[in-house]
């Protein structure tokens, strides 16, 4: 992975300096809430519903075993002994004191972290797919690039207060796992027909209170012109953009609103500006940042090990387990695993102290020292060796990190919520604990097969219910908690939006419904369809039929 | 004490006094405050109207010294300006949801002008970046270029890259403090109006 140069360090402490110095000045009284706002939420820093909740940027999802022990030490040191990965890859500390947040991001410089740009109206983390690297159906990895992007938006001068916070996700994969279309502006890296580097920009995605799906922009980008090109956009959006409603600030609702032609036009127009200027990336500087992402050093190894073999064919839990959490290597041999933060009954991506410490053990004994973290809110060791799998098994299921439910219903993406967040409508981690118990019988977890279920506790859609199979989203009515429910969203290539199926569920009712619409999906599903496809080809109208025909006769 | 930090040539920031007068128009009624479901909106809209014709038309304007006057006086007050612009007399304030092609429109060479401010009424309106940067880059202008309004040190940074060289700091904040932030990182990763990304910089391999 990237390794910090004396450039790296030095901007990281400086950073720490400047924000010492604006918390101190904000504590003495020199600066208002409203001046203090955007300056803390650029260092990550919000405040909640019991405390500020400080996030910590994992750029594009990788992370070293030494930067993990420091973010359980932090998290024990300075909050209750746990964190909680985001489903934008980063990891959020709930509790800490706000006083103590210098000192934290301090701690984070020595291991080469920072929480810088996590939050607020900037270009936020880059998040990408977190098999880059090793994924057998990449064709590019999109890593370095992504690097010399976090590079060039932190502390830019001209977009460090846009109308809107701004997400950029890269991918460089033939089955999109970034949710490229769901983004800012979203990058798909593919070879042109010169067998060169080339960039699929999409643009104006995003969820939120109004979900909208990308447009592409550009088809075809030449990589070193990604800089310059991302700086038109960006700057377009900067001039135009919405300031008067928060609500409308986004690059997605100025993009609906010139239409994409004048949009794109419009770009253009500033990126012949920029084009071919001091922007423009060097081999050079794609070499420098390259190096870090090279592949790592693998043993040569046979596709097959006869003892994985024999204790997959003995053991069911094990099988279970390679079956959900394992997942394919580029390299014969090699293996990825994920590492489940969804056990039954805990709040999906929360991880202890001591789990990041023996996760961290698990990265230096099997993984080259090195862990992803994804935006289905779990950790990655991406380089396992298939000989080495039933010790890894071990240790995590020790730990609790085994639970093999891998992209199935209780593999649930949820947001904070009300437990948390102020801005929640409901609680979100309640109802994700309630589904992961209901649904507490691995057989039946594997009859129903792949289906994502995402929750958020309010519209920002923090949780993506908008591209869950199955999405619920907490609502507000006179002021108690209910729930909508949509089917049909999905992410990747074909990604989609979830229709609501109709009026909204109490808490109460939310581990029946998802089980309803299960139950549809059984009694209908054909041969190997999963439960999007049915929705796919059936539409809302059986499952909303089923949902409410037991409501009333209940 | 002046609230007017200046760059030098060489990249030294001061403290001096600012030999302009800022012509401001009076302020507009209570019923011009725009609100949307119900709050009112803190920010115009890149386009918007900046002042009404009446505000234009009251707003006094000194007879003697240097002036800094908002672009939309200068648009509807030519004649009586002229003078002043052929005497080196005349800034012209831009406001951040005024566009820097009309400022481009008035003049055939912006450097004419001794002096443009651009105007951010919250500091948390960074169209006030992109304006300071077209003005060096893409107008070419050469002279001074100023920050004023609710100008801020915590922001002082991204001014100076964004081709800003001389700060007028609230009033109720001293520009002294201020002065500190301009120097918050020795060694920026991108470029800014006066550099190249750093890769151009320094040799990093
Ligand atoms: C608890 C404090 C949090 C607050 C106050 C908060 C606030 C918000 C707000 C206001 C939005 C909507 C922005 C917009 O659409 O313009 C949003 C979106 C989002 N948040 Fe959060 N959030 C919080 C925690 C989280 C967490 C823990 C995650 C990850 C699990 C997360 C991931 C996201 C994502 C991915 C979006 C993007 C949706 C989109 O594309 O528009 N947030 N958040
Ligand atoms: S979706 Fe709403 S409730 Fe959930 S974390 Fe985001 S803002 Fe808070």
């Amino acid at each position: 992975m990237y390794k910090y140069d004396p450039i790296d360090q030095q901007i990281v402490n400086e950073r720490v300096a400047q924000y010492r110095d604006q918390t101190r000045r904000y504590l003495a009284g020199e600066l208002t809430d409203e001046e203090y706002r955007p300056l803390r939420l650029q260092n990550g820093l919000y405040i909640q519903r019991h405390a500020p909740m400080l996030r910590i940027a994992v750029p594009y999802g990788l992370i070293s075993s030494k930067q993990l022990r420091k973010l359980g030490d932090i998290a024990q040191k300075y909050d209750r002994g746990y964190g909680h990965f985001s489903t934008r890859q980063n990891l959020q500390l709930n509790w800490p004191k706000l006083e103590d947040t210098p000192e934290i991001l301090a701690e984070l410089a020595t291991v080469e972290m920072h929480a810088i740009q996590t939050s607020g109206n900037c270009i936020r983390n880059i998040t990408t797919d977190q098999f880059a690297g090793i994924a057998p159906d990449e064709i590019i990895d999109p890593r370095a690039i992504a690097e010399i992007m976090r590079q060039w938006s932190t502390f830019h001068p001209e977009f460090a207060l846009l109308p809107r916070k701004f997400k950029i996700a890269v991918s460089g994969t033939e089955k999109d796992r970034a949710i490229v279309q769901a983004h800012d502006i979203g990058l798909e890296f593919y070879k042109d027909v010169q067998g060169q580097m080339a960039i699929k920009v999409w643009v104006g995605g995003g969820l939120g209170r109004t979900p909208i799906l990308g447009t592409v922009i550009r088809e075809h980008l030449e990589w070193q012109h990604v800089l310059s090109y991302c700086e038109a956009v960006i700057r377009v959006y900067n001039i135009h953009g919405r300031r008067d409603n928060a609500y409308k600030a986004r690059i997605k609702i100025l993009v609906k609103a010139l239409g994409i032609e004048e949009f794109k036009r419009q770009v253009e127009e500033e990126w012949a500006h920029l084009k071919d200027g001091p922007l423009t990336i060097t081999q050079n500087e794609l070499d420098r940042v390259a190096k870090y992402f090279e592949p790592m050093p693998y043993k040569t190894l046979p596709a097959h090990d006869a003892s994985f073999d024999a204790a997959v064919a003995s053991n069911p839990a094990f099988a279970a387990w390679v079956k959900r959490c394992v997942q394919p290597h580029r390299v014969p041999g090699y293996r990825a695993v994920t590492l489940s933060l969804k056990p039954h009954g805990k709040a999906p991506g929360d991880i202890t102290s001591e789990q990041m410490h023996v996760v961290a053990d698990l990265a230096d004994a099997y993984s080259f020292g090195e862990l992803r973290s994804s935006h289905e809110q779990n950790l990655i060791l991406a380089d396992v060796q298939v000989s080495d799998l039933f010790a890894v098994w071990e240790k995590a299921r020790e730990a609790g990190l085994a639970t093999p439910n891998i992209g199935l219903l209780t593999d649930i993406i949820c947001c904070p919520g009300g437990d948390f967040c102020s801005l929640a409508n409901a609680k979100s981690i309640p109802i994700a604990e309630a589904i992961q118990m209901q649904f507490d019988n691995l057989d039946y977890l594997y009859e129903i097969g792949d289906l994502e279920l995402n929750i958020s506790g309010c519209m920002n859609a923090c949780g993506h219910h908008h591209v869950g199979h199955i999405g619920i989203l907490g609502v507000d009515k006179d002021g108690s908690e209910w729930y909508q429910v949509t089917v049909g969203g999905k992410q990747g290539n074909d990604a989609s939006i979830g229709a609501v199926i109709g009026p909204s569920f109490s808490a109460e009712e939310m581990p029946g419904v998802v089980q309803r619409l299960i139950e549809v999906y059984v009694r209908e599903r054909q041969d190997e369809e999963r439960f999007i496809d049915t929705v796919r080809r059936l539409g809302v109208a059986p499952f909303k039929a089923h949902v409410y025909a037991e409501k009333e006769t209940a | 004490m002046s609230q007017l930090i200046q760059l030098a040539a060489n990249g030294q920031a001061s403290i001096v006094a600012d030999a302009w007068i800022r012509v401001v128009p009076p302020a507009a009624g209570e019923e011009s405050v725009r609100k949307q479901a119900g709050k009112v909106v803190l920010f115009k809209l890149t386009g918007e109207q900046t002042y009404t014709a009446e505000q234009i038309a009251n707003t006094e304007i000194p007879a003697t010294g240097k002036i800094l006057v908002p672009l939309t006086i200068w648009q509807a007050r030519k004649a009586e300006l002229q003078s002043r612009l052929a005497a080196g007399e005349l800034g012209i304030v831009l406001a951040t949801n005024e566009t820097a092609e009309a400022l481009q429109a008035e003049f055939t060479d912006l450097n004419t002008l001794p002096l443009i401010a651009v105007f951010v009424e919250r500091f948390a309106d960074g169209r006030i970046f992109t304006l300071g940067n077209w003005l060096r880059t893409r107008f070419g202008f050469k002279n001074e270029l100023r920050a004023i309004g609710d100008v801020l040190r915590d922001q002082l940074f991204f001014h100076k890259r964004a081709g800003f060289n001389s700060f007028l700091i609230r009033a109720d904040r001293s520009a002294e403090d201020a002065l500190a932030s301009l120097n918050d990182f020795s060694q920026p990763y991108q470029g800014g109006v006066a550099d190249v990304p750093v890769w151009r910089r320094v040799n990093r391999a």
